[in-house]
């Protein structure tokens, strides 16, 4: 509170590389009334439609609201959810996608991201436009195109099957294939998104690094595995932070590509869960109870990522 | 010298050939789309493998629009698209210059509450959302459902903040001494500074916009009043149109997105990836 109004910081545009660049650098007025009139249009939406809701959802997991008027049960909700078969599956579907496919993917993505920065590289152009374009392709266009892909009869990912002598798949009716399948979907539509960050991450590495370990002889295996990825640590821990959350909010996927959920809840998730759950049966109590489950994994899941990749001295 | 230079070559045979096939698959289902969509119906699940395009694309899409009438929600998608993007770049931009500019009771506690949400998942605020604009003010099949709880991000005011924290202040206090207002000072001087930013911004925010699924889906069920993409989700698993039309559908919500990505990718990459380097 003490500092001074005109510290005399510039800013430092060169001090932009991976640590943060301090944001108080410009001098600071002490202005209340102006500050919140510069604030006020954006709380005011934060508040109506952020805090308030964070709040009243945590209150409405304690009610039972099947009927008029919703009393406070939590044996209805939070009670609920332990014993209930379909949550349980749906927790375990989700558990299962993120176990798999998102190191699965952050793998891919980190390869990519190399082999995407390679001065041997030709077409680099093409080549990023191929894995980066999926990022701009919305759920439901997705969506529709691997449906429409994975049909079983006669769609065009088994006629390719068939066509190498190959058995096709029921990827709709097989349990274990549709799981396959939105695994794949996902990894599609986010691997890119990852090596795209993955990729700013290795060019602030600086060259002479590679350089001095050229000259030393090292192979460029070896190069990746300890130069690379050690110094890329921050950088994918972030991704599989985010991979994490996106993952625990599953929802359009299973939702229109192996039409909600489908077959018989194999591929259903917490997200399509919450949806049935709250916008299906209307039962805002207990779907408010899965979103703060959903909210805490993701959270402890993160936590633990974040302890299991910190530094060590 | 030799060896070292064939072995260069041997390295990026090898990477090609990893990497090419890769990409390609990549592709597929981008350039299957557009494939799909301009086929008759019974070409697609033909007994043969096609791969090419034929020209059935504007019959497909009349089928799509009798039958949905999907320029309406294409209409509807580009217009809360627009406002979203516009409105919320307004907001994000205002709050991160004040908590750049002054020194202000609560500073903390908002700077805090703002960038807690980051990593929210939004479950946790749809359903009292859903009650509060359905129920509450039963506003369901509007402009303002479709357009103002969407509008608070956070990521625009991280990005905002960040620019803004990058200018010389001296600037904006020698603007002060003349006389001129804060809010000149933030629209004449300081927004123009900001355009990379502004521009990388207004690119996510469009985007985010243009795919939102999720809430659309729960607030605009009305035809007159759904997103292109929650009219195209209804229209998938079901028999009402064909597969062709669809796709036509899944083509004009694309393609411009990827036209976009094409001409502006410097700004997409600066998008998604100041929240993790910076």
């Amino acid at each position: 509170m003490a500092r001074p109004d005109r510290s005399g910081h510039g800013g430092d545009p060169s001090s932009v590389v991976l640590s943060n660049p301090a944001p108080e650098s410009p001098p600071m007025r002490r202005r209340t009334g102006t500050a919140y009139g510069f604030l006020t249009p954006y709380l005011l939406i934060f508040a109506v439609f952020w805090i308030w809701p964070i709040l009243y959802s945590f209150w409405l997991s304690f009610l039972a609201t099947r009927q008029l008027p919703w009393t406070f049960r939590p044996a209805m909700t939070w009670g609920r959810l332990a014993q209930d078969p379909a949550f349980l599956n749906a927790l375990e579907n989700t558990l299962l996608i993120l176990v798999v496919q998102v190191p699965v993917m952050i793998a891919l993505a980190t390869v990519l991201a190399v082999l995407l920065n390679s001065s041997l590289l030709r077409a680099r152009g093409l080549m990023r436009f191929a894995f980066f374009a999926p990022v701009v392709v919305g759920e439901v266009a997705y969506a529709a195109v691997f449906r429409l892909m994975f049909t079983a009869d006669r769609g065009i990912v088994n006629k390719v099957l068939e066509a190498a002598g190959l058995p096709a798949v029921d990827w709709f009716s097989d349990p274990t294939a549709a799981m396959a399948l939105i695994v794949m979907a996902v990894t599609w539509r986010w691997a890119g998104y990852n090596a795209i960050i993955i990729l700013s991450g290795l060019q602030s590495i600086p060259d002479d690094v590679y350089e001095a370990a050229t000259l030393d002889r090292v192979s460029p295996i070896r190069q990746f595995l300890f130069i690379t990825l050690p110094l890329l640590r921050p950088v994918i821990l972030f991704c599989v932070v985010l991979s994490v959350i996106g993952t625990m909010q599953l929802f359009a996927e299973p939702f229109l590509i192996t039409n909600r959920g489908g077959p018989g809840g194999a591929t259903e998730t917490l997200g399509v869960f919450l949806y049935r759950q709250g916008f299906t049966v209307l039962n805002f109590g207990y779907a408010s109870a899965v979103a703060y489950t959903i909210a805490a994994i993701a959270v402890l899941i993160s936590l633990l990522n974040l302890w299991l990749g910190r530094e060590r001295a | 010298m030799t060896s070292r230079s064939s072995r260069r070559l041997w390295r990026q045979v090898a990477l090609h050939a990893a990497l090419g096939p890769l990409a390609l698959l990549w592709l597929l289902p981008l350039w299957m789309m557009l494939v799909f969509s301009t086929m008759p119906e019974n070409g697609i699940f033909s007994p043969d493998i096609e791969l090419l395009p034929r020209g059935e694309f504007w019959a497909n899409f009349q089928a799509l629009q009798a039958e949905t009438g999907f320029l309406r929600t294409l209409f509807v998608s580009v217009v809360v698209a627009l406002v979203t993007t516009g409105l919320s770049i307004l907001l994000t931009s205002m709050a991160g210059w004040a908590l750049v500019r002054y020194r202000f009771r609560g500073r903390w506690l908002v700077t805090a509450l703002i960038f807690g949400t980051l990593t929210l998942p939004y479950f946790v605020v749809v359903i009292p959302q859903f009650i509060l604009v359905a129920r509450d003010m039963g506003l369901q099949n509007t402009w303002f459902a479709l357009i103002v709880p969407p509008l608070f991000n956070s990521l625009g005011v991280l990005f905002m903040r960040q620019a803004f924290s990058m200018m010389p202040g001296e600037l904006f206090d020698a603007a002060q001494v003349e006389g001129v207002t804060e809010w000149r000072i933030f629209t004449r001087v300081a927004l123009p500074m900001a355009r990379p930013t502004l521009a990388a911004l207004a690119i996510i925010l469009f985007l985010a916009s243009w795919n939102n699924y999720l809430w659309p889906l729960l607030i605009a069920s009305d035809p007159a009043m759904m997103t292109a993409p929650v009219a195209l989700g209804t229209l998938i698993g079901f028999t009402r149109v064909s597969w062709a039309s669809i796709m036509t559908g899944a083509v004009l919500l694309t393609l411009p997105m990827v036209v976009v990505f094409v001409f502006f990718q410097r700004f997409f990459m600066s998008g998604i990836t100041a929240g993790a380097v910076k």
